[in-house]
């Protein structure tokens, strides 16, 4: 019977999870097209940045305040990074629905894991700051 | 000089090219993109790894999906090894920013030539009669994959320590490189773990996602991807990776798969060579 139990909530969590990432992805990419459409139809004909040397990013691409008041300001470019945080932010949010489906399965070893991995990616994003 | 117009055009067809091979073949958009945009564009190495870390992220969840609704993928299994995968992708992520574009692209090079002798090399069994060691019992590692004939199979595994470590490494490469390290996650998974090989690849891919992100969000955050670049790279391997995905299901993929690794070779000799002569 707890056999039983256990792959029916296991095949329950599969499909959100499934469903989860592909809703993510398409999202990210609608948003990604949206900017970009405007994007080509503001600055279409202007002359490619020079991507032949590494200069960085301006802080309105790189944190979540520069591209949320870009969004607001209408930024194209801005527009279409948030797109690339939604696609960054789904992997991420599927390790935190599987935290709360070990959760919800008692499956404190596994709750431990996921809270790990969860932890080494708030890590990385906390300290990734600009030095 | 490109206009913004020709330029994402022109990228995006590359892009939906990268994503289809990639998905026929099995290498995967990241090795693909990377010389695509320094070679073929001569975008910056820095700028090429951002967009290469997309690109994983895109094609790995959108393939995952269906492998994860199908039950093939060991979600255990991955999110316990994604412990290793992240860990090692801060730490590329960190070793990056201090190495030079030459130095990066020698180790892309060679990184490419093995996966290229990888993927040639014979598919990997579905390890039958696996005795499961104790630590894979106790991390509850084991699982079942449906058969093409619809039955379930079960399985075990074994070797969990030195299957670690090797993701480890895979996670490493990934933040250093910007590739999903699929070919690496896979062999951790098939040769060392005796995991099925329909498993091990699904549960590669379904851990790329994560591990790319892990070193996404410190690329993100120093500049490193540009959306300008993002947007036809994003948009093209996901509809190209989806076609791939379409075609593999009727269409013999081993002539392509051959032809298509040579060439890579050829890159990967071509990204050896420009990184020694300090070109990038």
């Amino acid at each position: 019977m707890d056999k039983i139990k256990k792959t029916f909530v296991d095949s329950d969590i599969q499909v959100f999870i499934g469903k989860q990432l592909r809703m993510g992805v398409m999202i990210a990419c609608a948003i990604a097209i949206v900017g970009g459409i405007y994007y080509l139809c503001r600055h279409g004909l202007e002359a490619t940045p020079k991507y032949s040397r590494f200069l960085g990013e301006p802080d309105l691409y790189t944190t979540i305040t520069g591209i949320f008041s870009g969004i607001i300001a209408l930024k194209a470019r801005c527009i279409i990074q948030f797109g690339v945080v939604v696609l960054l932010a789904t992997p991420i949010f599927r390790v935190f629905f599987s935290l709360i489906a070990f959760m919800k399965e008692k499956d404190w070893m596994y709750v431990f894991i996921t809270a790990l991995v969860l932890g080494v990616i708030i890590f990385s994003m906390t300290t990734g700051v600009k030095l | 000089m490109y206009t913004v117009l020709m330029f994402t055009l022109i990228v995006l067809i590359g892009a939906f090219l990268a994503g289809l091979l990639g998905s026929l073949t099995g290498l995967g958009g990241g090795v693909i993109v990377i010389p695509l945009l320094t070679l073929g564009f001569g975008v910056d190495f820095h700028y090429a790894i951002g967009a290469a870390l997309v690109a994983c992220i895109a094609t790995s969840s959108g393939s995952a999906s269906a492998y994860v609704r199908e039950g093939i993928t060991n979600i255990r299994l991955g999110m316990f090894l994604e412990i290793a995968t992240t860990i090692g992708a801060v730490c590329g992520a960190a070793v990056a920013i201090f190495l030079n574009s030459n130095v990066i692209a020698v180790i892309f090079g060679l990184v490419l030539v093995f996966t290229v002798v990888m993927t040639l090399r014979k598919r990997g069994s579905d390890h039958e009669d696996v005795v499961g060691s104790p630590l894979a019992k106790k991390l509850k590692l084991y699982g079942t994959y449906p058969m093409k004939d619809g039955t379930i199979k079960s399985y075990t595994l074994t070797n969990v320590v030195p299957g670690f470590s090797v993701m480890w490494l895979a996670g490493v490469l990934s933040g250093l490189l910007g590739i999903g390290s699929g070919v690496l996650k896979v062999l951790a998974m098939d040769s060392a773990m005796k995991v099925p090989f329909k498993v091990s690849t699904t549960t590669s891919n379904f851990m790329i996602g994560v591990t790319a992100s892990a070193s996404a969000v410190v690329y993100l955050q120093r500049g490193y991807i540009d959306p300008g670049i993002a947007l036809p790279i994003i948009v093209g391997v996901l509809a190209g990776s989806l076609s791939g995905a379409k075609l593999l299901k009727r269409l013999d993929v081993k002539p392509l798969k051959i032809i298509f690794c040579c060439a890579i070779f050829l890159v990967a000799i071509n990204m050896i060579y420009n990184g020694m002569l300090g070109k990038f």
